[in-house]
């Protein structure tokens, strides 16, 4: 269990962290999801003591990490794969750290053999891929354990092998009950492997929810909608404060591969082209058709893919977020810097 | 927090109510763990090869071109000082002892390493600590050792002119023995100023400024504040190992003691930094 309170963290003048409040719990895995300069690096060494909050508190099992003796049985974590000395092999960087904590030196043999490095012990670690260098972290983090793992972009650098490796690893982690939190900034890989997300972004809390509702909550789903009327239903549909947009062929982000809640493929040329409905639900689209007359023909919810929902979530917040600097007299331009950030991790999903 | 069925050890109980024992068993792993990383990297090997050359293979050149002048011009020998001779590679040695002090911890801000140990260890006063007093046991050992060696050899080439002496000639135990306690205390303040600094270079150069910084001032100085240098790093600490440190030169104890202020100084900083900066390097 870690449990994050109002927490904070400035560097500078720019706030990292802002008031940040969440809990992650035991036996699901949690993504942990931001762009780029979010606070997602910054609230996990906070979590582990690493670095010290202006204001607020984390703890890990109930106290501040830096309160546990003999820590690697408290948490394990991954948090910069090359955090090991390039001169030394592999084995003895997990001997030393086992050594710290009274582990036995025959359970760095046990994790060097479940993240597959046993044929590499002896190898120095700056002959590692960056692969191999995250396994090595991974072994690092298991070598206690632990109740809590808590990982930084664990994927990094993996091959797809290994990232279905890491996804089994850490599934599987979380069904023995432990608490998992893994941030990553693919949100196809987070689809497959998070229970839970909590998303931030500029370093403030934006959704603390099920990968599932997060998909399928407010705005994010609209409804494509083939009728005997489309510009009559349009117009009807607009007045009931319903937003319409023409759907194109490939609407709803389905190309961003969430696989979640994947809309059937729309039928061919054969009818008039479709609409895209938001804020309102298919139901309620049905009746107000059928009530003045219309036939529909289809009537199909599409729900965003995970990717869809967080760009959106993200983007709407850094508006906001730009809005809000912008009455503080603070400047403009951030919010754009920030949407190129969210385009080059749509380009890289 | 609902049911886990893994395996995990059962928690560490509150700290409050463990025992001094137990307190001080889980220091010792530390130490142990930090003896580990001590003796995995090359540069700890590298550096104790170089300081070793340094402080034995000086004081046989040093002994040897003694031996040579006396062989030739016999009154030459009162100017010998068959002590000093032989332990005159100390010099010469610190830089590579301090060296390695610095790359103790620097190296773990500059790979990253310092994150996982924190992780495993998040008292970082412990980790301080246990550092320091691994790798003074291990540069003390250091020391004597190659101190001990450079006066035999040393001595052991000038008796061939018989101008050698035993442990037993008065300051000669003292120096030997004084020459491997600088070392150390040389090693201990490069850890220091490392812990403070954490960059390798940045805090190379603060040691090696302060080593050097005597002779820099010498000339800046009035005659009248010459005195002043006897205080500095280099001054103060190197009478430990000249036999008779004439003044104004402080005596051989009292000049340790007053390097020793400087080393403890460095540690003070490093713990206060360390405290309250965060532990990754940004």
């Amino acid at each position: 269990m870690i449990e994050v309170r109002e927490l904070s963290k400035r560097y500078g003048g720019k706030t990292a962290v802002d008031a940040l409040t969440f809990t992650v719990k035991p036996g699901a895995v949690t993504g942990f999801l931001g762009p780029n300069g979010a606070g997602k690096s910054t609230t996990m060494r906070m979590m582990l003591g690493l670095s010290r909050p202006d204001s607020g508190t984390a703890t890990v099992n109930g106290r501040p990490f830096t309160g546990h003796r003999r820590a690697l049985h408290e948490a394990g974590a991954l948090l910069d794969a090359h955090a090991a000395h390039r001169g030394r092999s592999s084995y003895n960087h997990l001997l030393c750290l086992a050594q710290s904590n009274r582990i036995p030196r025959r359970r760095v043999d046990q994790v060097l053999e479940i993240v597959g490095l046993s044929g590499v012990a002896g190898r120095r670690v700056g002959a590692f891929s960056l692969g191999m260098a995250q396994r090595l972290g991974i072994a690092a983090a298991l070598l206690g354990d632990p109740p809590v793992l808590i990982c930084d972009e664990p994927i990094n650098g993996l091959d797809p092998e290994g990232i279905l490796w890491m996804r089994t690893l850490l599934r599987g982690l979380a069904a023995e009950g432990r608490t998992v939190l893994v941030s990553s900034h693919l949100m196809s890989e987070m689809a497959l492997t998070a229970d839970h997300l909590v998303v931030i972004g500029r370093g403030r809390l934006l959704a603390d929810t099920g990968v599932r509702e997060f998909v399928e909550g407010g705005s994010r789903s609209s409804v494509l909608v083939r009728s005997s009327d489309q510009a009559r239903l349009a117009a009807l549909l607009e007045r009931a404060g319903a937003v319409v947009r023409p759907a194109g062929p490939t609407s709803g982000g389905r190309t961003a591969g969430g696989g979640v809640g994947e809309p059937a493929p729309p039928r061919g040329g054969l009818v008039a082209p479709g609409i895209a409905v938001t804020g309102i639900t298919a139901a309620e689209i049905g009746e107000l058709a059928v009530r003045h007359g219309i036939v529909p023909h289809e009537l199909a919810t599409q729900h965003a893919s995970l990717e869809a929902a967080y760009m959106e979530l993200t983007r709407d917040a850094v508006d906001y977020r730009a809005e809000n600097a912008d009455a503080a007299g603070t400047g403009t331009g951030t919010g754009g810097s920030e949407s190129a950030t969210d385009e080059t991790k749509r380009v890289r999903a | 927090m609902t049911t886990t069925q893994f395996t995990a050890p059962t928690p560490a109980p509150a700290a409050a109510r463990r025992s001094a024992g137990a307190a001080l068993s889980d220091f010792g792993a530390v130490m142990l763990a930090e003896w580990t990383k001590l003796r995995t990297v090359r540069s700890t090997y590298w550096t104790a090869v170089f300081a070793a050359l340094a402080v034995i293979g000086i004081a046989a050149g040093s002994c040897a071109q003694w031996a040579d002048t006396i062989s030739q011009h016999r009154d030459r020998l009162s100017d010998l000082d068959p002590i000093t001779a032989s332990l005159t590679g100390t010099y010469l040695g610190q830089l590579a002892v301090g060296t390695l002090g610095v790359l103790v911890i620097s190296a773990e801000y500059g790979s990253g390493m310092i994150s996982a140990t924190l992780t495993a260890v998040p008292q970082r006063r412990t980790v301080l600590a246990a550092k320091a007093l691994t790798f003074t046991a291990a540069s003390l050992v250091f020391g004597q050792l190659v101190g001990f060696a450079a006066f035999g050899l040393g001595q052991a080439i000038l008796s061939t002119q018989h101008a050698g002496v035993s442990l037993s000639h008065p300051g000669a135990l003292r120096a030997t023995i004084g020459a491997g306690l600088y070392l150390a205390a040389v090693g201990l303040l490069g850890f220091g100023i490392g812990a403070a600094v954490r960059h390798t270079a940045g805090a190379l150069a603060t040691l090696f400024g302060l080593i050097f910084l005597p002779s820099a001032l010498a000339d800046l100085l009035p005659p009248s504040m010459h005195y002043v240098i006897e205080y500095m790093p280099a001054n103060s600490g190197s009478q430990v190992f000249t036999a008779n440190p004439h003044p104004p030169a402080l005596a051989p104890w009292t000049g340790f003691a007053v390097f020793c202020l400087y080393v403890v100084a460095s540690l003070i900083a490093a713990v206060i930094l360390t405290e309250r900066r965060d532990a990754v390097l940004g």
